[in-house]
């Protein structure tokens, strides 16, 4: 930064949701004109950030200045009205609408309470031009591929008036040539003297396209420096650099034979000819970034979405899996990444939730059998230690941790033979976090295949046996032995 | 103390406003009652006994239905109990007159006259002691009248249930598509289509009028079967195509009673047998109405399966959350089809009832009885979001609208101003529930 007031000038800036401390105390500055990347692992707290920015979440403490002029971003209105513009990575566009409506959604051009439609075209022809590109204006935005979508976006954005740009994975969804023309854009618009903070998890993107790097490492910048004095191992021991403390269970299980076998399964873009196997008492850890198709890869091998490709055998045997129902009949169990979603009936009770899909065995004549409904689930209670006022309390009430016990108790009593546990702690305090891998560890040791997902790469080292790595959809890598992986290798791999 | 009550307004909310309703009602409608026929007559008899001696009596009564049936019944009792009946009177006061005189003519002691109430309050027997000296002092003794509520008389009581019999039988099946979360707005369009068929199956294969019992029941089940396949084709839509609910069964509301109207040619079925009427008018035990035993037998029925059965979590867990209860494998499929096929069946039944009650098929019946139906539920406490709801809830809510809707009848408040209050309540029960989730 050469000189003269910052465009923008974040200082101190904390924010904090019930459980976790999302930014601790982060300093950024912004120059007009200049492209600032910013990096981090999953949960680093870039998102915080970039919503603290565009007024979808107030910090906690800390002041943001705009051009010297302190500013305060309460409300997206207020953000807007400070020149600052997000692209998050879902839209906020209206489909039906076009895009000359979309750019003046809120802020119509009008005459005695009339839209001056004409004005409003010219106006969004002429963004469209400053842009470098043709787009017929006129139709409903959901018929635009993604990228027209972000142009319209962009053109938003510049008939706000925006002095900074925020953007959020915005490669994510491109086609390389159409990667080329947004470079071109973000070119034209550092040379208008807009600023522009760059999310994103590509790499090389980032020396391509950024003047400046900032790293962010569990709600704190660990590092910020100019394009030019920083290599890319640099970068990701930065974003890693964590060390890995005694937080997991000593196990001395030796996989036995192969159980679980995957081979050339496909879904789209998002799951790619995946294959790998799992043998008995094996724990076996997808690694990747977050939209590298591993939950996609779980959910097509659990039968929740279906599979375009792809075998599936279980001890040799080929299993038939078109529904999460016939995945289950087969002996298989999914932990969702997300509990409270995909996991649990929030509004029912625990006791219910652990029943429903074990009521073929515990209903078998259809009617329910209360007696040793209550009785199985009191066993699961005091054995993973699920702590309950009493068995009809409302599952939405539980902590995190006891509510991924009761689903845990869920595909215990089935007795499943290949469980998943997609990002088994996210959200759980340590203490619990410790108790189900025990809990994982106890399964393996019984001879069940075990595939974990997980975004935490201590949590990867720390309980996996292997490692599978992906990245957009593939499997760019496999660690054999992961507990001699380190971080550095394992995202070098991610980041493919 | 605070969290005892809320936890009562929780669970037994809407059966305290039931409750209150009834009270209300009750102290509305508390006026004289006197008993006639019968009943009367053995208050009347016990009265005379307790004069003692063998007393001599006139039985005077009008010529009126229930009160010669007072007359017969006291006629046969008085003997029992010592007493005798020196002469009967019955029709206007002049042929009471003429009794009175042939007596004081003849010179007979009179020691009492039996009457009913309207005969009792005659000018004829104001002053009888001046008039008639010869007869002595007789008593006039009429039935006793006493003070109780139209509203719980046993006949309003057994009305209410009869009244809201079809709509709570419905409400049973709206009561699962909506725990699904979803909405079944067919029900009215299919209880006509299946009054309609019934009366047709009826009049063209049964034999009309003539037909046999067996002929019947043949035909009702397949008028029923007729409304489970419209059903069973609603939750396809939903299911194969992810249309919404509203929409699928909003379109087979409408082609349910088009088909109706085509099948009945825009008149109403009447050639029916008298023994049709069983089902919707008929009685047992004690004069409860056969649709109303059927009604709780149902509910029975489905109380055990929502609170019980691995079927009702199935719809609980659909309803409150359907990723989660796929991913637990509930087959999703199977269990929203299963609603909305017995919502359908459930419909169809109404329809053969309604026939029953009104001995023809029309397609005008059922008009607007979707919104009755999903009000009841409502009202009863299950949520339009899915996932909650109780079948007891569901009962009590379709009898608040039955003894809202007498209560207002019995106090002859106009239909129209009906309708609003109604409307009123349904907001008002929603409201409650509301205030109550935020406690």
């Amino acid at each position: 930064m050469s000189g003269g007031v910052p465009l923008l000038a974040m200082q101190g800036m904390t924010k904090s949701f019930p459980g976790v401390r999302a930014l601790r105390g982060v300093d950024l500055a912004l120059a007009k004109g200049e492209v600032l990347a910013l990096l981090g692992e999953n949960g680093a707290g870039k998102s915080t950030l970039m919503r603290i920015l565009g007024g979808a979440h107030p910090a906690d403490s800390g002041t943001v200045e705009m051009e010297g002029r302190a500013v305060d971003l309460a409300t997206p209105q207020a953000s807007r009205q400070a020149g600052v513009a997000v692209i998050y990575q879902e839209f906020n566009l209206v489909p039906g609408l076009n895009a000359v409506e979309n750019i003046f959604l809120g802020r119509e051009v009008t005459r005695a309470g009339w839209v001056r439609r004409g004005k409003e075209r010219e106006e969004a022809r002429a963004l469209f031009k400053r842009l470098g590109v043709e787009l017929d204006v006129d139709l409903p935005c959901r018929e635009f591929t993604t990228a027209q979508q972000q142009l319209v976006e962009i053109a938003k954005a510049l008939a706000l008036q925006a002095r900074l740009l925020v953007m959020d994975e915005p490669s994510a969804a491109l086609t390389s040539y159409e990667v080329e023309r947004l470079f071109g854009i973000i070119r034209d618009l550092r040379a208008q003297g807009i600023g522009i903070i760059y999310i994103s998890h590509r790499l090389e993107e980032i020396f391509r396209i950024a003047d400046r790097v900032a790293i962010l490492r569990d709600g704190v910048k660990v590092g910020e420096r100019p394009i030019a004095g920083i290599t890319r191992p640099e970068m990701i021991e930065m974003m890693v650099g964590r060390e890995l403390k005694d937080e997991f269970p000593q196990r001395r299980t030796v996989p036995g034979p192969v159980r679980l076998e995957v081979s050339g399964l496909r879904r789209g873009r998002a799951v790619q000819d995946v294959s790998f196997s799992i043998r008995s008492g094996e724990i076996l850890a997808l690694a990747g970034l977050v939209g590298a198709g591993r939950t996609e890869t779980a959910r097509l091998l659990f039968g929740a979405d279906a599979k375009e490709a792809g075998e599936i055998r279980l001890d040799g045997r080929t299993l038939v899996i078109d529904s999460p129902r016939a995945a289950i009949a087969c002996g298989l169990g999914l932990l969702p990444e997300d509990r409270k979603q995909q996991g649990l009936v929030l509004q029912h009770s625990v006791r219910d939730n652990f029943a429903l899909p074990n009521l073929d065995r515990l209903a078998p004549r259809g009617l329910v059998r209360r007696g040793a409904e209550r009785e199985e689930f009191g066993a699961y209670v005091e054995q993973l230690r699920i702590r309950l006022p009493h068995q009809e309390e409302r599952a939405a009430h539980l902590s995190g941790g006891n509510q991924q016990k009761v689903v845990l108790a869920k595909w215990l009593a089935r007795r499943c033979e290949v469980l998943i546990f997609d990002e088994p702690t996210r959200g759980i305090d340590a203490g619990a976090k410790f108790e189900i891998y025990l809990l994982m560890n106890e399964l393996a040791a019984q001879g069940k295949a075990i595939l974990m997902i997980s975004s935490e790469l201590p949590e990867v080292i720390g309980m996996a046996d292997r490692v599978l790595v992906m990245h957009e959809g593939r499997v760019t890598g496999e660690i054999a032995e992961a507990r001699r992986a380190t971080p550095e290798q394992i995202m070098q791999l991610a980041f493919a | 103390m605070k969290s005892i009550l809320q936890k009562a307004a929780a669970n037994y909310g809407m059966i305290g406003v039931l409750l209150l309703l009834c009270v209300y009602f009750s102290a509305m409608t508390y006026t004289d009652q006197s008993p006639a026929g019968a009943a009367g007559a053995k208050q009347v008899a016990a009265e005379l006994a307790r004069l003692g001696g063998a007393p001599q009596v006139l039985l005077v009564s009008s010529d009126q239905p229930e009160d010669l049936e007072f007359v017969t019944s006291l006629a046969k009792e008085l003997p029992a109990s010592g007493s005798r009946v020196v002469a009967a009177a019955r029709g206007e006061p002049q042929v009471a007159r003429e009794a009175l005189q042939k007596l004081a003519a003849a010179g007979t002691r009179l020691d009492a006259i039996a009457c009913t109430q309207t005969a009792g309050a005659w000018l004829l027997f104001a002053d009888l002691a001046v008039d008639f000296p010869e007869l002595g002092s007789p008593r006039l003794i009429t039935p006793r009248s006493y003070r109780w509520p139209n509203f719980l008389k046993a006949e309003n009581l057994l009305n209410i249930a009869n009244q809201i019999a079809v709509i709570a039988i419905m409400a049973i099946g709206m009561t699962l598509v909506i725990v699904t979360g979803g909405i079944d707005l067919s029900v009215g369009s299919l209880l006509a289509l299946s009054a309609v068929l019934a009366a047709r199956f009826i009049r063209d294969e049964a034999g009309g009028v003539a037909a046999s019992p067996m002929g019947m029941i043949l035909a009702c089940l397949g008028a029923v079967g007729a409304c489970g396949l419209v059903g069973a084709f609603s939750g396809w839509m939903i299911t194969r195509f992810r249309i919404p609910p509203f929409i699928v069964t909003l379109a087979m509301m409408l082609v349910g009673s088009g088909c109706a109207f085509i099948l009945a040619d825009g008149q109403s079925i009447y050639q029916l047998p008298d023994s049709f009427i069983w089902l919707g008018r008929g009685v047992c035990f004690g004069g409860v109405p056969n649709a109303v035993v059927l009604m709780f037998l149902l509910y029975g029925l489905a109380h055990l399966v929502m609170s019980r059965m691995k079927a009702g979590r199935y719809l609980y867990a659909v309803g409150g959350n359907s990723e989660a209860a796929r991913l637990s494998g509930v087959p999703l499929t199977r269990v929203l089809m299963g609603a909305y096929i017995v919502s359908a069946l459930l419909a169809g039944l109404g329809g053969v009832i309604m026939a029953s009650q009104l001995k023809s098929g029309s397609a005008t019946y059922g008009n607007m009885y979707e919104l009755y139906v999903i009000a009841a539920v409502v009202v009863g406490g299950t949520s339009l979001s899915g996932g909650e709801g109780k079948m007891s809830g569901t009962l009590v809510g379709a009898f608040t609208i039955a003894v809202i809707q007498n209560g207002m009848n019995l106090r002859n408040v106009e239909s129209y101003t009906q309708k609003v209050v109604l409307g009123l309540v349904i907001l008002g029960a929603v409201l409650f529930d509301k205030m109550r989730h935020r406690a």
